[in-house]
């Protein structure tokens, strides 16, 4: 579903930071990939290349056998099935919880306002926020917005969800909706890409993890393998820190 | 309003609170006095019953010519009236029922020979109105051009973004007067002179002053967007983005939104400001208010009056706007 290959990526401002080092990765079809790594270390980065937010500085991404940085490829077509969510939930201020929903699907997919509304209003249902479908978001809780930011990327019916960091923003008694939803989401065979500090979901969801430090990819493996005898000094140091 | 201020007349205040009362209005009684008693002294004759008739006046017909009324005949609702002067016999068409003089009167030029009984809007309503209309039409092509110059002053394309600082940076760093001048006696002769060659229509000056100050304004409004728009957090673009939406698409429906209401108390500023800017249009002989005043000051010589009352009217266009501004700002507070 994914395939990256050899992603180099440096950021010049303020000085020279190799966020991506010869970066390859295959994600299958209703693959969990959970990316760990400390901060800094380009997993974000790797994240966002995925859908083009990152404009990398070479290598190949191949998203359902589209070529991503091909000149003739219409990027917006790739995003369409892509879902991202986001740190910060980046709802949209002025739009109500449904309207979040629903823009997307009227603007990009070409839904009728009606069609759009019943799927939203299901998604809403699914992620537990029924009954704030005409709040704004300055009304919600941090657990609430990140739920209806899932709910406004699913409405676009991807392939693909990105998670970055989905829950480092939020109070910790909140982690735990937000996870919840996210499991229901993998149980469904959804391939999805999560960035996150949240060991306890890699262990429980993820197919692999992936460990990255200083730009590169520092190991792959099972859950399993992982947390019982992870390879790699980098590796048990950065687990026996965070863990 | 009326409820706050009871409250505040309701509260226990403190000593010093009732002096700072005092001191508003004595200051207030002073100025009033001394200009009152300054007036007095140079022998300034206020007239103010003559004012109203310059807001509202009614419709004359005077004669131009010097005689005596030599017949007046009646044709429907018009009256005919027969002038013999020391050229001949001349003939003035009026309504009937608004005539003032009879048969055998004398006229000389200026002389009124009808008055209507309707009150039509005097010149100092009628440069009201025509400023009015100014700020308005520039206001609306202002945020129309502030609308494009601030997405061209954030685009990533050079020229845009070169194109528009010029922009920006001329506008803003030259008088606005010089710019009116520019634009309607270089700009304003090139224009029209080639459209006359050309057998066209030219632009009347008030087409190049809502020109000026609409291109004056757009500078403006293209900063205040750009800052509306720099101000919205890049996540926003990014979610919209990551959902498939084009960069127009996104421009359009999430940051375009929430950029205008948070700029929208600096653009009733700058529309309060155009309206005070108009008054510089006098200088390409528009008589919108400012000019209609002083060519009422040079008339009747009431110098105080009437540029008292041209500050005042100023000031009631601009003071529910800034009440406006003040509300919105509170608004945005509270949020």
């Amino acid at each position: 579903m994914i395939k990256a290959e050899h992603l180099y990526k440096t950021f010049h401002t303020p000085h020279d930071v190799h966020a991506l080092v010869d970066v390859s990765a295959e994600i299958k079809a209703g693959e969990v990939v959970v990316v760990i790594g400390p901060s800094g270390s380009g997993k974000s980065t790797f994240l966002r290349s995925l859908n083009c937010l990152e404009e990398i500085d070479s290598g190949h991404i191949e998203i359902d056998g589209i070529e991503v940085r091909h000149k003739r490829t219409n990027i917006n077509k790739i995003r369409e099935e892509v879902g991202m969510v986001f740190q910060s939930f980046n709802l949209y201020p002025h739009k109500t919880v449904l309207q979040n929903v629903t823009i997307a699907q009227e603007k990009v997919r070409k839904r009728s306002k009606k069609e759009a509304e019943k799927i939203g209003l299901a998604l809403l249902e699914k992620v537990g926020i029924a009954d704030k479908v005409n709040a704004y978001p300055e009304n919600l809780s941090g657990g609430q917005m990140q739920r209806v930011a899932i709910a406004r990327s699913l409405a676009m019916n991807p392939k693909i969800m990105l998670f970055d960091e989905p829950t480092s923003a939020l109070d910790p008694e909140m982690i735990g909706e937000v996870l919840e939803v996210m499991k229901t989401l993998a149980k469904e065979g959804m391939t999805m890409v999560v960035v996150t500090h949240e060991m306890g979901f890699a262990r429980e969801v993820a197919d692999r993890v992936i460990f990255m430090d200083f730009g590169k990819i520092v190991e792959v493996g099972t859950p399993e393998h992982f947390f019982t005898n992870p390879t790699h000094e980098r590796t048990k140091l950065f687990l026996s820190q965070i863990l | 309003m009326v409820q706050k201020f009871k409250s505040i007349l309701k509260e226990k205040h403190h000593f010093s609170w009732y002096i700072g009362i005092a001191v508003f209005f004595l200051v207030i009684i002073v100025t009033l006095f001394l200009i009152l008693s300054a007036s007095k002294q140079i022998d300034y004759s206020w007239q103010w019953y003559r004012v109203p008739a310059r807001f509202f006046t009614n419709e004359v017909i005077k004669s131009d010519t010097r005689g005596e009324i030599d017949s007046i005949t009646i044709e429907g609702t018009t009256a005919v009236i027969e002038v013999k002067t020391e050229d001949g016999i001349e003939t003035f068409r009026v309504p009937e029922n608004e005539l003032l003089l009879k048969r055998g009167d004398f006229v000389a030029p200026g002389t009124i020979l009808a008055e209507s009984k309707k009150l039509k809007p005097g010149i100092l309503l009628q440069g009201l109105g025509l400023t009015l209309m100014i700020s308005l039409y520039s206001s609306v092509f202002g945020i129309i051009i502030g609308l494009f110059g601030g997405l061209a002053r954030i685009s990533k394309n050079p020229g845009l973004k070169w194109l528009s600082t010029i922009y920006v940076e001329i506008i803003r760093g030259s008088p606005l007067l010089v710019q009116i001048l520019i634009w309607y006696f270089v700009i304003g002769t090139l224009v029209n002179d080639n459209l006359s060659m050309m057998g066209m229509s030219k632009i009347p000056p008030v087409g190049w002053g809502i020109i000026s100050l609409s291109i004056f304004a757009g500078a403006y409004v293209t900063e205040i967007i750009r800052g509306g728009i720099e101000s919205i957090p890049k996540g926003q673009m990014e979610a919209a983005r990551s959902s498939g939406m084009s960069y127009l698409q996104a421009m359009v429906h999430i940051i375009l939104p929430q950029a205008f209401r948070i700029s929208m108390p600096a653009l009733t500023g700058q529309f309060i400001s155009l309206i005070k800017d108009s008054s510089l249009l006098g200088i390409i002989s528009l008589r919108e208010l400012t000019k209609a005043s002083r060519e009422i000051v040079s008339s009747t010589m009431m110098t105080f009056e009437f540029f008292l009352i041209l500050a005042a009217l100023y000031l009631v266009i601009t003071f529910p706007l800034s009440m406006f501004v003040k509300h919105l700002e509170q608004k945005a507070k509270i949020k």
